[in-house]
């Protein structure tokens, strides 16, 4: 995985002086938006991968679209770099800020600005958190289907940044499938509409492509979201097996028998055990892994899909079989899907979530292989993981005041993000690459992609100030990593000097 | 005969060194849309064939030069759909069309469209280099996302050679129920359904009546139908023809035009219109300008397109300057020279 500190190639250096930033920036900020002394700035200098921290030059909270243009427009003359922070729940450490740089947060772009019930969408600030929408549009029969397990703190404009997902994706898509469209602005402070009221924009798709971004093409400054109508019922299933095989090859007998689950997990002996000391979900905890099923729809679609469900986790060797008999017991059961990573980091203060992303008939086997490495690397592991989308969070566990502990789980990640594109799959389904799977970049991609990348970013920021460093590696990088790192046998980059 | 790769890429090489653009093209039948074709023909048909398929996986590859209809019979057989229900425009269309294209049909409003199912595409850009964006799984968000950057892009930023496609099964039931109202009360209802638990697959209203279709377990089904009320007709046909454009909307004289909106847009009186998605696209029949159907679908928050002409149209879409800047940016960002598709979809490149 990669370090914070960056490669000579990629330090920006700001032509104007940190006094000098903090007049400029204060001449079009209220005071209480901008923050510079140290005690101030230490809140910021992580985000959700708190392994790795860095003060930044300077705080900017501005509190309308305007601030944010004029913020922008300082930084693109000043060629000083910009990180944008939502909540700071990424955990690929997008959010990281640099000494360098001015770190700009959305925190106080919080409202609602509209909900409109019969059009079915909502126009909201980036800050806004991703529970607040669905709160706010509950009293219409109405939600945002993305749910990612931090919905509670995470912001909207965050989750477009990352495209993130929830355990509801396998049925109603990611963060890309549910927006509509976006106001953005751009390094030199321009703002932009992308996408629209309506299904489609003219012109190519900019805003899948600024979705997922990572918050290196511009800043997301208002968010139109599409607003379904809140299933009538839903009910889960819990099932244990007794072989993580057989959990994997039930997933696969699930989608066989043409059944769309609403929600679709898994979890293992290590990730079960610790989630039941945490909050007791009520787990099995001789299961050698759980599957949760969620069926939603009308009173009739649920019940003939948890009849089938059943059947089918019967048929697939399930040894124990628990249907949600109330809503209570429902949440009860996915409070402790929803509260995995955190019981995981009561065992060991740090932990990586990594987030590779495999095709499902490789389940069993990338599990055992990630189980193995455990004595490999001397760390343990525990799985969460959306099987429905074959989508897997192994949990490194690692004390980061030990240096040895923090290098050997930095190889164990990426070992295992090696291992999903090594099957088939990719390092990140959800999270983004931030700088924490950077050089994994550089075993996914190889210069030509690498280049396409590099042109985009250049169409948008021609200086390289919004997040440098992060989510795709320079070249020079990836000669440097693939210098100690030679691929499937193959060189990745044959053009470039070894050093 | 080399291989059809070989022979895409010494193409591409060849009219880079000539500056000679190249016209990306499966069975043409798309070749009605856009403002010129310009450039010598690359036929993708000679690169063809569905590349993996595991219905479990719920993921699809094939070949750009596929036929189309290839694609959904094997998908068939396994009891699984292309759930964006692409429309084909002849007989022959191909997968890499559907792709480039970006039109969905009549499901779109309800699953997504063509971009919402794109998981990765393998393509040639304009050196010949082979790329592989995207992939054969589910979520991916590793890199920019170039694949839906190249859905829809009409063959203007890249040879799209191999699509991967999340599919979904054929829902268990589907029926269709036609009820007589007015354009507003047509609206009105979509609206209305939309914003409830049921099982819609696709509506339209056209000649006074809105059409309602239903897909999903049966038990739903019916207990929708009984809800909704109206009459039972053969939907199949029905949604054949205006996924297809067969319907007898669509023989009108003149030009036809595309306006997505907000779905909650009144009617827009501007002559014979038929309409899908829940209220979100409108298709108008007739003569006008571009720049007047521009300002009607901007004041509902969306854009028109101008789909079908007699002749070819000088401009088919507005982009805003600031738009038509970024735009271009991203255009010289993917093929520098111009040498795929100049001026198909805007005269400016
Ligand atoms: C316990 C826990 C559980 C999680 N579960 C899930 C899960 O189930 N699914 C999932 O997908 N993720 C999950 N995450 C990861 C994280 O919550 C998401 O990535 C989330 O979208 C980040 O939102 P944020 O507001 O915290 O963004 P931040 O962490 O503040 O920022 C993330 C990135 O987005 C950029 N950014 C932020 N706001 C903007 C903006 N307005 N415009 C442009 N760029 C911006 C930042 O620069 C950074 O690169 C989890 C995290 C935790 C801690």
């Amino acid at each position: 995985m990669g370090k914070p500190e960056h490669f000579p190639s990629e330090t920006i250096k700001p032509v104007i002086s940190k006094a000098e930033l903090v007049r400029r920036v204060s001449a079009v900020l209220p005071a209480e938006s901008l923050l510079y002394d140290e005690e101030e700035l230490k809140p910021y200098e992580c985000d959700g991968l708190s392994a790795y921290r860095k003060l930044p030059l300077a705080v900017a909270l501005p509190e309308t679209e305007d601030q944010i243009r004029a913020v922008l427009k300082i930084c693109h003359e000043g060629r000083v770099p910009v990180v944008f922070r939502g909540a700071g729940t990424g955990l690929s450490g997008g959010a990281l800020p640099y000494e360098h740089g001015l770190l700009l947060g959305l925190s106080k772009l919080k409202r609602i600005l509209e909900i409109d019930p019969v059009a079915r969408m909502a126009r909201v600030q980036p800050g806004v958190r991703n529970a607040a929408i669905s709160e706010a549009a509950a009293q219409y029969g109405l939600y945002y289907a993305p749910d990612p397990s931090s919905q509670i703190a995470c912001s909207i404009g965050g989750n477009v940044a990352e495209n993130s997902g929830g355990v509801h994706c396998l049925k109603y898509g990611l963060t890309v499938n549910n927006i509509m469209k976006v106001r953005f602005v751009t390094i030199d402070g321009e703002l932009l509409e992308i996408g629209g009221d309506g299904l489609d924009a003219p012109g190519y798709d900019l805003l899948a492509l600024i979705t997922g971004s990572e918050g290196l093409l511009g800043v997301v400054t208002e968010i139109t979201v599409k607003l379904l109508p809140s299933p009538v019922k839903a009910q889960v299933v819990l099932a244990a097996f007794d072989d993580v095989g057989k959990a994997g090859q039930a997933v696969a007998d699930i989608i066989a028998a043409r059944i769309i689950p609403a929600g679709l997990e898994m979890m293992d002996k290590k990730a079960t055990g610790a989630v039941e000391q945490f909050i007791g979900a009520g787990y099995p905890l001789d299961a050698e892994a759980i599957l949760l099923c969620e069926s939603d729809g009308s009173e009739e679609e649920v019940e003939s899909e948890i009849a089938r469900i059943t059947e089918v986790l019967k048929a697939a060797g399930a040894t124990q079989i628990r249907v949600s008999q109330n809503e209570a017991e429902r949440l009860k059961l996915w409070a402790g899907r929803k509260s995995a990573f955190p019981a995981v980091g009561r065992i060991l203060p740090d932990y990586f979530c990594l987030d590779g992303t495999i095709p499902r008939k490789q389940l069993a086997n990338v599990l055992k292989r990630i189980g193995e490495m455990q004595d490999t690397f001397n760390l343990q592991c525990a799985n969460v993981f959306h099987a429905g989308d074959g989508n897997l969070h192994p949990l490194v566990m690692f004390d980061a005041n030990d240096d040895d502990q923090l290098h050997r789980a930095e190889q164990y990640g990426a070992a295992i993000l090696e291992l999903c594109v090594e099957v088939g799959g990719t390092i990140t389904g959800e999270h983004g690459v931030g700088i924490e799977k950077i050089n994994q970049m550089c075993v996914q991609f190889r210069t030509p992609e690498l280049n396409t990348f590099h042109s985009i970013k250049h169409a948008f920021d021609e200086h390289g100030l919004l997040n440098p460093g992060k989510a795709v590696p320079t070249l020079q990088r990836c000669a440097e990593f693939g210098a100690m790192h030679v691929h499937r046998g193959e060189e990745k980059f044959p053009d470039l000097p070894r050093f | 005969m080399s291989d059809p790769l070989q022979q895409f890429q010494e193409k591409i090489r060849s009219a880079a060194a000539n500056k000679a653009p190249l016209r990306i093209r499966g069975s043409g039948s798309k070749d009605f849309y856009g403002v010129k074709l310009e450039g010598d023909v690359l036929d993708t048909r000679g690169y063809s064939g569905i590349v993996d398929y595991e219905p479990t996986e719920l993921v699809f590859t094939a070949r750009a030069g596929t036929p189309l209809r290839e694609v959904e019979a094997a998908l068939a057989e396994k009891g699984q759909m292309l759930p964006f229900e692409p429309p084909h425009f002849g007989p022959d269309a191909t997968f890499g069309g559907c792709i480039a294209s970006g039109f969905s049909g009549p499901r779109r409003a309800y699953h997504g469209a063509v971009r919402d199912f794109v998981l990765g595409v393998r393509s040639l850009n304009a050196a010949g280099e082979d790329l592989q964006f995207g992939g054969q799984v589910m979520k991916n968000v590793a890199g920019y996302d170039v694949s839906r950057l190249l859905t829809g892009s009409f063959g203007t930023l890249g040879l799209i050679l191999e699509v991967s496609v999340k599919v979904l099964p054929i829902p268990d039931d589907e029926r269709t129920l036609r009820l007589e109202m007015n354009e507003t009360a047509a609206i009105e209802t979509m609206n209305r359904c939309a914003g409830q638990p049921l099982p819609l697959s696709a509506t339209c209203f056209t000649d006074n009546s809105l059409y309602i279709r239903l897909s999903g377990a049966a038990s739903a089904v019916s207990a929708a139908r009984k809800q909704l009320g109206g009459e039972t007709i053969d939907g199949k046909t029905f949604w054949q023809s205006v996924r297809e454009q067969t319907h007898p909307f669509f023989s009108n004289p003149g030009t036809l035009w595309r306006l997505s909106m907000k779905s909650t847009a009144a009617p827009l009186t501007l002559g014979p219109t038929l309409i899908e998605w829940n209220g979100s696209l409108r298709w108008i029949s007739g003569e006008g300008d571009l720049e007047n159907r521009q300002a009607v679908a901007s004041k509902a928050g969306g854009y028109a397109t101008l789909f079908r002409a007699q002749t070819r149209p000088k401009a088919i879409q507005y982009l805003s300057p600031a738009m038509m800047a970024l735009q271009k940016k991203i255009k010289q960002a993917l093929d520098p020279e111009g040498l795929f598709g100049p001026h198909r979809l805007h005269a400016e490149f």
